[in-house]
């Protein structure tokens, strides 16, 4: 499953950091004139501190996003109902992992490193996906999280790779074609479930009863409520807003959900013949609020279970280093 | 009927099934990101040298049964793994060496039977045995690196080694089994096997600064289908959402 990093709006406002030193006018012009002709801005690049400070955290949080988001799929990994089933959720639990590292790697191009990264998530304020906080609490929510989540995420992601930071950028063309793969495998599994016994189709539906909401929140809050958008929009680290984006997800998910034969939990739902576009009903963003405060249905589980996962892990971590170290003398010397 | 070749292919099929499922567990959980993908991509080869295994079982049985029914529908006492397979996942340093035992046997067991006169065996053999070569590799290094690391890890692999070496005896477990296949020429001599497996152990248990226990062995028993209590456990999950729905296709 992979994340939307688009709900930070509301969250990062509460933060509190230095501000951002003033910049140089003129190198500052010359940067955001850059971005207007489409370059991309590579990590040597000149760049505002705030753009810096905005990227890391929109990518580490993309990061975060990757390796909480193995949890809810890890969950059914042991109980998978036949092995082609469990060897695709294996592989696709061990892909976001992969995405995680990749972007990583991308975020300490701007100069943090992977252990302050995640430091600030386990122990601090740093975010993740708030989709991540809901439970998976049935098979096919496995088919769900790949046909919902990781599609809202590809239409976020598709325009993210066009991102003006270049690695950003080139991690998420590379991560958008392993996710289209996801999604397809997701979509597929739905299908089997909705054709298949009245008990399976009736856990499918169930299953998009629970996550349609939240996918849609994955874009995060209304244009009119997102404070970071002007600044991402700017410097071209995003094109298009928090409310186009969710739209665009809806128009596609809605004739896939029909070719199934499954509903969308929405009763105000319904094709505007003149725009094409399928109009929906208000998002409860008190529910969106709450999740994002920490109070959703498995934020303290998600948390505590990455802090077991880190701490438990510490010894492996030191041995591994002290290892390095009593083995690698030359290395260290030369350094 | 049950023929020889049957059973034999149960066991290796449900050896890689059992461990490749608890190595699974570790997805999301390992004490570092690169573990986490690392673990996971054992699991997924492990996990499809299962497959294969039991469906060509399933095949040389004949009665229509296929990998999913053979791993799904059978209960505990129909098992053939190790006994050391199905053990919980314990610490890092456990399923690391854990799997380093399995594989340095697999290797031997493997680079026979991927030259035996059974085509379809031999095939599935030699993928498994290029794959457990990265398994062997990636379990020794950190058997090695986690014993000769801190005073902490050190002390957690040599306890790890002590509760899983006593269960090693059952790697070499033959019957009437394994003599009707070597017969045939299809099982190897796991006599011929234990020299090898005892040096290359040696070799990078040595490495590791730790010590194999003196003390006696476990009974042997999951070929027979003899298990601990833990198996059980681990089908429940495993086979509960398969079981609650009979017929369904996934």
């Amino acid at each position: 499953m992979t994340p939307s990093t688009r709900q930070e709006g509301t969250q990062m406002a509460t933060e509190t950091k230095p501000a951002a030193p003033a910049e140089d006018p003129v190198k500052l012009a010359e940067f955001e004139a850059r971005c207007d002709r489409g370059e991309t801005i590579e990590p040597k690049d000149w760049m505002p501190e705030k753009y810096r400070r905005q990227l890391t955290r929109m990518m580490s949080q993309h990061a975060h996003s990757e390796v909480v988001g193995m949890l809810p799929e890890g969950n059914w990994i042991t109980r998978a109902p036949n092995l082609r089933r469990k060897m695709c959720l294996i592989a696709k639990v061990q892909d976001e992992g992969g995405h995680g590292l990749y972007i990583y790697c991308g975020t300490e191009t701007l100069g943090t490193d992977r252990t302050e990264l995640i430091d600030q998530y386990l122990y601090g304020t740093a975010k993740y996906s708030s989709i991540f906080n809901y439970p998976t609490l049935t098979w096919a929510d496995i088919g769900v999280i790949g046909w919902l989540v990781d599609g809202a995420a590809i239409v976020n992601q598709t325009m993210l790779a066009h991102a003006s930071y270049g690695p950003y950028a080139r991690a998420m063309i590379r991560i958008c074609k392993e996710e289209n793969f996801h999604k397809r495998q997701g979509y597929e599994l739905c299908a089997t479930l909705a054709r298949g016994t009245p008990a399976q189709k009736a856990m499918v539906q169930d299953a998009v009863n629970r996550w349609w909401w939240p996918s849609l929140m994955m874009f995060g809050p209304h244009d009119t409520n997102s404070p970071h958008s002007a600044d991402l929009l700017r410097w071209k680290v995003k094109q298009k807003s928090n409310d186009d984006l969710r739209q665009r997800f809806v128009n596609l998910t809605v004739p896939q959900a029909q070719a199934i034969g499954l509903t969308l939990p929405d009763p105000d739902l319904k094709l505007d013949e003149t725009s094409g576009e399928w109009k929906f009903g208000e998002i409860d963003w008190s529910e969106f609020n709450a999740v994002i405060a920490g109070n959703g249905p498995m934020n303290r589980e998600r948390i505590a279970a990455r802090r077991k996962a880190h701490e438990d892990g510490a010894w492996v971590r030191e041995a591994a280093a002290a290892y390095a170290a009593k083995h690698q003398p030359a290395a260290g010397q030369a350094a | 009927m049950s023929t020889p070749l049957f059973e034999y292919l149960l066991r290796l099929g449900d050896d890689r099934l059992i461990l490749g499922h608890r190595n699974a567990e570790w997805c999301g959980h390992g004490p570092i990101l690169e573990e986490d993908i690392a673990v996971a991509n054992i699991a997924l080869d492990q996990t499809g040298e299962a497959q294969l295994l039991l469906n060509l079982a399933g095949q040389v049985e004949g009665q229509g049964r296929d990998a999913d029914q053979l791993a799904y529908w059978r209960d505990e006492t129909q098992f053939r793994n190790l006994q050391m397979l199905e053990l919980p996942r314990g610490d890092f340093g456990f399923t690391m060496v854990r799997q380093f035992l399995f594989s340095a046997h697999a290797h031997f067991v493997l680079e026979h039977l991927a030259k035996c006169p059974h085509d379809d065996l031999a095939g599935i053999a030699a993928k498994a045995l290029k794959e457990n070569r990265y398994h062997l590799r990636h379990s020794s290094e950190w058997v090695v690196r986690l014993g000769d690391g801190t005073e902490e890890s050190h002390r957690r692999i040599q306890a790890a080694l002590e509760e899983l070496w006593p269960w090693t005896v059952e790697l070499f477990f033959e019957d009437a089994v394994d003599a009707a296949l070597k017969a045939e020429g299809i099982a190897p001599n796991q006599a011929d096997i234990k020299p090898k497996w005892e040096a290359m152990t040696a070799e990078v248990l040595t490495r590791a600064t730790v010590e194999p226990p003196k003390g006696p062995m476990r009974m042997v028993g999951g070929r027979k289908g003899r298990h601990t209590e833990h198996l059980g456990h681990l089908l429940a999950e495993m086979q509960i959402v398969a079981r609650s729905h009979p017929g369904a296709s996934w």
